[in-house]
């Protein structure tokens, strides 16, 4: 029987995708207020895996661009998505035949449940990151070598862009400057793929498996190791944040977080290095994760993620890495999304090896 | 010390979950009468008590000239689903917004309780200013027209830095409605639409319970011959006169940590400490920065409805002095007197663990003996609670002084491992009345501003938002020559192309005499 996600499913998937947002991401909250409002107005969302789809049925890779303090202010239009649809009828001749979440982690992972509701479309049980990732070209369709040559927007008013840009790069500076005339913040479609050439270019699975992370923590004797085993996560470190540096330098929000540990980790200090998401893991001097692999720091009684912003001194948590999908692991992929890319002079290093 | 003729004396009083609180000090803010009173459950009763109790004590209750209320009628109201008043909800912001409607969050009892319609129409702000859509009047005046609200909530996408439409709106609101109570979201809340909203519909609700508390405490003072000016206490351990309160009734909501924090500081001379207000059921940790409750991050959920007020940041823990030992976190509550050991009674309590452990002489029998190995297991298990609790609240800073208050305040130990000495100021069981009876008035306003160094009119636009800031305590009450801005903070705003800040400011200032 097809998977459908109805507004029970909203609360669990928003967990889920927190704690896939590794601090990023952006809020969960509007985005599962938004999708479980669809779900009620336009009916449940089958979750179909790409064999559910024609081999050149559309797939419409979804996410929401902008800054979080104007998404948390200024909500998503309900028709946005329509009007991206409209130009993809245009563009194709045909509708698409299911959307796709572009970033699994944060808001970004919840939201497209509302807009594949509103299209009467079912949602591919897939992304194109399997956490978050700050930067449009920062995608699986990238680093699979797909030509990066259509971008549509939509705004809060109805204004539709669309980009025909020479690569990823391109379509991050133009995306980003659209995003800032809409009042930072669109809906936009990035890559529209047929669902044959998905395979290796998308990240299948996600979906049910923000759900699955999401539901793992319910009723839970010890939501901690509950989470750690379905994530298959390495627990770096339980502690108190002891301190926070925070700053926005070109846009973005940067800083480091301090954690010390406490009970048998007492003696021990982890810090994170952030920039919107938490990148690199630093205990001693030796790195103990970095990007792409996930970093979360999570509550340490309820299991809950907290992101970057919700970060206070004081609070008892405990940071969990787990392995990024193999894509990332690629020449490519490191490439894209690697230590490097985000200024860090590392050489990347698997966590599990690490923690060997 | 005889009275001396035309003395001026306050009235403060805190209504708490166990015991309604009051006191009476004078114009150099001595403490001159105290009294405590258990809650009733309709908790007027329970404030007319302890009222009595300390006007009893005065030789000329006639001296009295202002009373100051800290009281739970507008959170019991929202969780009990009582007495709140319909509201109509009026969102500016189409066609942005319209994927999650007003009241999509709330549950479904309050929302039955309290929506009597609501509606997105064309208008709001873009972050930078612009506007989204020019406001559809129109439309307004068609919903205006099919309501029977006893009240209207407007909230417009971005009114913290753009507040034209919401005040427009209002007047136009007046001109259909006449005189209906309007709540314009940029009055109550903070940058966050659903948050702001859903803070501005509470408030609209609470329009008749306020009516109702004030008309309640202005009989009572009449009753008893008293002709003074009265406030509320609200959340940020601030006053408000009373017809400010009647406006913006939502404030009131969460003043006990505000005024037990801000009691504390008066009734200690110390400005920067943890304070640990020891109830009856439980024990609420804050911190003091420069004489004010440091404020909660977090999210502030009332009655199952998500807010952005400014909250005192506050952790509870399970201990009181009638926590039951063996079935924390229960209590025995106000039956103390009856049931603790140290009263004759059998049931194992806190106090009774203080009392064998020698921290204080509460209560009229000893404490059996062969309970004592379990008492003093059940207060070295709490001492390592209270240790905890410390550590969380510190943020690290080990040698801040705490500051022990309320009722139960004999149950926390010499020593607290994470804090410096433990002061035990005189009148600390009543420190919260004492925190609503010496609070200033203010006002607060938070806006977006470019950040520093990006030129635009950021010094003009912070030196408005300061005068605004100052004007709202002025008409909460303060004295216009005292005002000052007591907070002024900037939070840096991500993936601006400008780049903008979020800004805070608080003013506040004595009472104007």
């Amino acid at each position: 029987m097809q998977a459908r996600i109805s507004t029970d499913d909203v609360s669990a998937l928003a967990r889920g995708c927190a704690v896939l947002g590794t601090g990023g991401g952006g809020d969960v909250r509007a985005g599962a207020l938004a999708a479980r409002r669809a779900i009620s107005a336009y009916g449940e969302v089958p979750l179909v895996t790409l064999d559910d789809l024609p081999p050149d049925g559309l797939v419409l890779p979804l996410s929401g661009i902008g800054a979080p303090t104007v998404s948390h202010e200024m909500i998503h239009a309900e028709d946005e998505p329509v009007r991206i649809r409209d130009e993809v009828e245009r563009i194709f001749g045909r509708p698409p035949a299911a959307v796709m979440s572009s970033e699994i982690g944060g808001g970004n992972g919840v939201a497209p449940v509302a807009w594949a509701a509103r299209l009467g479309v079912p949602l591919l049980d897939a992304d194109a990151m399997g956490r978050a990732f700050p930067e449009v070209q920062m995608v699986s369709m990238y680093v699979a070598g797909l030509p990066a040559n259509l971008v549509i927007m939509s705004d809060v008013v109805g204004n539709v862009v669309t980009i025909r840009p020479v690569d990823g790069l391109w379509s991050e500076q133009i995306a980003r400057a659209v995003a800032v005339a809409s009042g930072s913040s669109a809906l936009m479609a990035d890559y529209v793929l047929e669902a044959a050439a998905c395979r290796g270019a998308v990240i299948e699975g996600t979906v049910s498996r923000a759900i699955a992370v999401g539901r793992a923590t319910e009723g839970a004797q010890d939501p901690l190791a509950a989470l750690q085993e379905e994530l298959g996560a390495v627990r770096l470190l339980t502690g108190k944040v002891a301190e926070l540096e925070r700053r926005t330098t070109g846009g973005f929000a940067r800083g480091s977080v301090t954690v010390e540990g406490t009970g048998d980790d007492r003696g021990r200090t982890l810090t994170l290095e952030i920039q919107n998401e938490n990148l690199v893991a630093v205990e001693d001097g030796r790195v103990r994760a970095m990007v792409p692999d996930l970093i979360t720091v999570v509550d340490t009684q309820a299991a809950t993620a907290i992101q970057t912003e919700g970060l206070r001194y004081g609070q008892r948590v405990t940071v969990l890495a787990w392995p990024c999908d193999p894509l990332w692991r690629t020449p490519k992929g490191l490439e894209t999304a690697g230590p490097r890319a985000f200024g860090y002079d590392l050489d990347y290093l698997p966590v599990e090896k690490i923690a060997q | 010390m005889s009275a001396s003729p035309n003395r001026r004396l306050r009235v403060g009083i805190d209504v708490g979950g166990t015991n309604t609180d009051a006191v009476v000090l004078d114009e150099n803010d001595r403490v001159v009468a105290t009294a405590k009173r258990p809650t009733s459950p309709d908790v007027t009763e329970g404030l007319r008590a302890a009222l009595d109790a300390v006007l009893a004590e005065l030789d000329d209750p006639a001296e009295v000239t202002r009373v100051m209320l800290g009281t739970t009628h507008a959170t019991n109201a929202i969780l009990e689903r009582r007495a709140l008043g319909r509201v109509a909800v009026l969102r500016l912001g189409a066609p942005a917004t319209t994927s999650v409607p007003p009241l999509s969050d709330w549950p479904a009892d309050l929302r039955d309780a309290v929506s009597a319609g609501a509606t997105i129409v064309r208008g709001g702000h873009f972050v930078d200013g612009r506007p989204i859509a020019p406001l559809d009047v129109d439309a307004i005046k068609r919903f205006l027209a099919e309501t029977t609200a006893d009240a209207v909530a407007v909230a417009g996408v971005f009114s913290p830095g753009s507040s034209d439409q919401e005040n427009q709106v209002a007047e136009i609101i007046r001109g259909e409605l006449g005189d209906v109570a309007v709540s314009l979201s940029h009055e109550i809340g903070s940058l966050g639409l659903l948050e702001r909203e859903n803070a501005a519909v509470l408030n609209a609700a609470l329009y008749g319970v306020a009516r109702e508390v004030t008309t309640a405490l202005g009989t009572a003072l009449d009753a008893r011959g008293l002709k003074v000016e009265t406030f509320f206490a609200q959340n940020d351990g601030t006053l408000m006169a009373v017809d400010y309160a009647t406006r913006y009734p939502v404030l009131t909501i969460g003043s006990g940590p505000a005024n037990s924090l801000r009691g504390a500081a008066y009734l200690s001379g110390v400005e920067d400490a943890i304070v640990a207000d020891v109830g009856g059921t439980s024990t609420d940790l804050g911190v003091l920065v420069g004489g004010f409750p440091r404020e909660s991050a977090a999210a502030v959920e009332i009655g199952g409805v998500t807010t952005n007020f400014r909250m005192p940041d506050i952790l509870s823990i399970a201990l009181g002095g009638g926590t039951i030992v063996g079935q924390e976190p229960r209590s025995v509550g106000y039956r103390i007197a009856r049931e603790a050991l140290a009263f004759g009674g059998s049931t194992p309590t806190m106090t009774d663990a203080a009392v064998a452990g020698g921290r204080g002489a509460v209560g009229t029998h000893d404490v059996p003996e062969h309970w004592r190995d379990r008492l003093a297991q059940a207060l070295r298990a709490a001492d390592e609670m209270v240790a905890d609790a410390v550590d969380r609240v510190a943020l690290g800073k080990a040698d801040r002084p705490l500051i022990a208050v309320g009722g139960g305040a004999f149950l926390l130990p010499e020593r607290i491992p994470g804090a410096g000495e433990v002061i035990r100021p005189r009148h600390a069981e009543v420190a919260n009345a004492v925190g609503a009876a010496i609070a200033l008035a203010s006002g607060r306003l938070e806006t977006i501003v470019p950040a520093p160094n990006s030129g635009r009119d950021r010094a003009v636009l912070i030196e408005k938002a300061k005068e605004e800031a100052a004007a709202r305590a002025v008409a909460a009450g303060a004295d216009p020559a005292s005002v000052q801005i007591v907070e002024l903070s900037e939070i840096p705003l991500s993936y601006l192309q400008e780049p903008a800040v979020r800004l805070q400011v608080k003013a506040a200032g004595p009472l104007a005499r």
